[in-house]
């Protein structure tokens, strides 16, 4: 139970292993355990960072879906109005082509009511003269007296 | 466990057991000139041991997926890492792997004592090998094998980093100031060769006391049938008390290292 020359066996074996466990364990695994944890740190960075971008996205998302309503909105206002344009004109129109009508239709029923009056008048001359012929039971002359019908007529 | 007692006319005595059992298989011619064949080959077996899975390890080893034993090595390596990062000064490649092992060997060695006493040497006689002394931290040799190892570099770090002036300054002005030179030469001696002294024999201390209460334990079982009965109780206690020891003392040594390392890296303190 003293010290012996199993020291310096010992302080080899020792050496030895310091060496080995450094070069085979310590360093890969020390590398290994900084390169996760940078990695780890980078993940965590990343997650978050996109859990901002996301949030930024949503906050965007809103904008466009709010300015989306809006113009929605705008748009359907713009078309009301539009259409009620459209009705207005339409009644304009159709009140305008009414009248129109109802003018042609008038002067049309006028040059009727005219041209039967012609019509008439004809008539009754032509039955005058019958009538006066057979009163007077003589020809008139047509031509001779026609002046004098006309005027006769004219009077009718 | 005791396959001889002190009753038995031809077994050997208590005393004979106990001696037997703290001799070691050596060659040599006695004096310093003597290899203990047993401490020897045991310590190189759990060498062997850590060179392999340090070996498979560092090779299969996965930075996303790590399992079972990368994870046990893992939480070693990070809980000597952060050993080191609270109490050394700067950095030093050395130091890490240097603390690892210390830790680790130790261990291993110390962990040679839970085996049952009698196993090993039992097997031993069998195949004609009379003395064998298991546990490698009992022998005075490994221990200061350590702490020597540790000392000579706690006396390299001390020049590399003080200079061979600052170290020699360190042994003249310190701790007394430039008034009490030969008393600081003194102070700083005892001082620095306590290092490795405690060390050492810190080790050895606990794990030699430790075996030996193992062999006293044992002897109760020898003695009578009735022995048994507390050499069991006894024997699970101080083994499980044991567990305690081992990996304290190698705890201890490693961290005695680190701090003795890191108090050579610092910068001499003016008094």
């Amino acid at each position: 139970m003293s010290i012996t020359a199993t020291l310096i066996g010992q302080m080899i074996t020792f050496a030895i292993l310091v060496w080995f466990i450094g070069k085979y364990l310590w360093g890969p695994m020390t590398q290994m355990m900084d390169d996760r944890k940078k990695r780890i740190a980078d993940g965590l960075a990343a997650a978050e960072r996109g859990l901002h971008e996301q949030e930024l996205a949503e906050q965007k998302a809103m904008q466009h879906i709010k300015e989306a309503k809006e113009q929605a909105a705008e748009i359907l206002a713009q078309a009301q109005k539009r259409g009620a344009e459209i009705v207005e004109d339409a009644k304009g129109d159709a009140k305008a082509e009414g009248e129109r009508l109802i003018t042609a239709a008038n002067a049309e029923i006028e040059q009727e009511v005219n041209r039967a009056k012609e019509a008439l008048r004809a008539q009754v001359v032509d039955i005058t003269i019958a009538a006066a012929g057979k009163i007077v039971k003589k020809e008139i002359d047509a031509k001779a007296h026609g002046e004098l019908l006309k005027d006769v007529v004219g009077q009718i | 466990m005791s396959s001889s007692t002190a009753s038995e006319a031809n077994g050997p005595t208590a005393v004979e057991y106990i001696q037997h059992h703290l001799h070691n298989n050596s060659i040599g011619d006695g004096g310093f000139w003597v290899l203990n064949l047993d401490t020897l080959i045991y310590s190189w077996l759990l060498a062997g041991v850590l060179m392999y899975i340090a070996y498979t390890m560092g090779k299969k080893m996965t930075s996303d997926t790590p399992t079972g034993g990368q994870n046990v090595l893992e939480a070693i390596v990070e809980f000597v890492q952060q050993q080191i990062k609270d109490i050394f000064p700067g950095s030093n490649p050395l130091i890490g792997p240097l603390a690892l092992t210390i830790f680790m060997w130790v261990f291993l060695m110390n962990a040679m004592d839970l085996i049952p006493v009698d196993l090993l040497p039992v097997l031993g006689q069998f195949v004609g090998i009379n003395y064998m002394k298991v546990v490698p931290t009992t022998d005075l040799s490994t221990t200061f094998a350590l702490a020597l190892s540790v000392f000579a570099l706690i006396i390299y770090y001390n020049i590399k980093i003080k200079g061979p002036m600052g170290y020699l300054k360190m042994f003249l002005f310190h701790p007394f100031g430039k008034y009490l030179i030969p008393v600081n030469i003194i102070m700083t001696t005892i001082e620095e060769v306590a290092k490795p002294v405690s060390l050492g024999l810190r080790l050895f201390g606990n794990m030699f006391a430790g075996e030996l209460i193992f062999m006293l334990i044992a002897l109760l079982g020898g003695a009578s049938l009735l022995g048994l009965i507390p050499q069991i109780a006894l024997g699970t206690v101080w083994a499980i008390f044991h567990i305690l020891v081992i990996s304290l003392q190698a705890f201890i040594f490693m961290l005695l290292t680190i701090v003795y390392l890191g108090m050579a890296h610092q910068d001499i303190e003016e008094h």
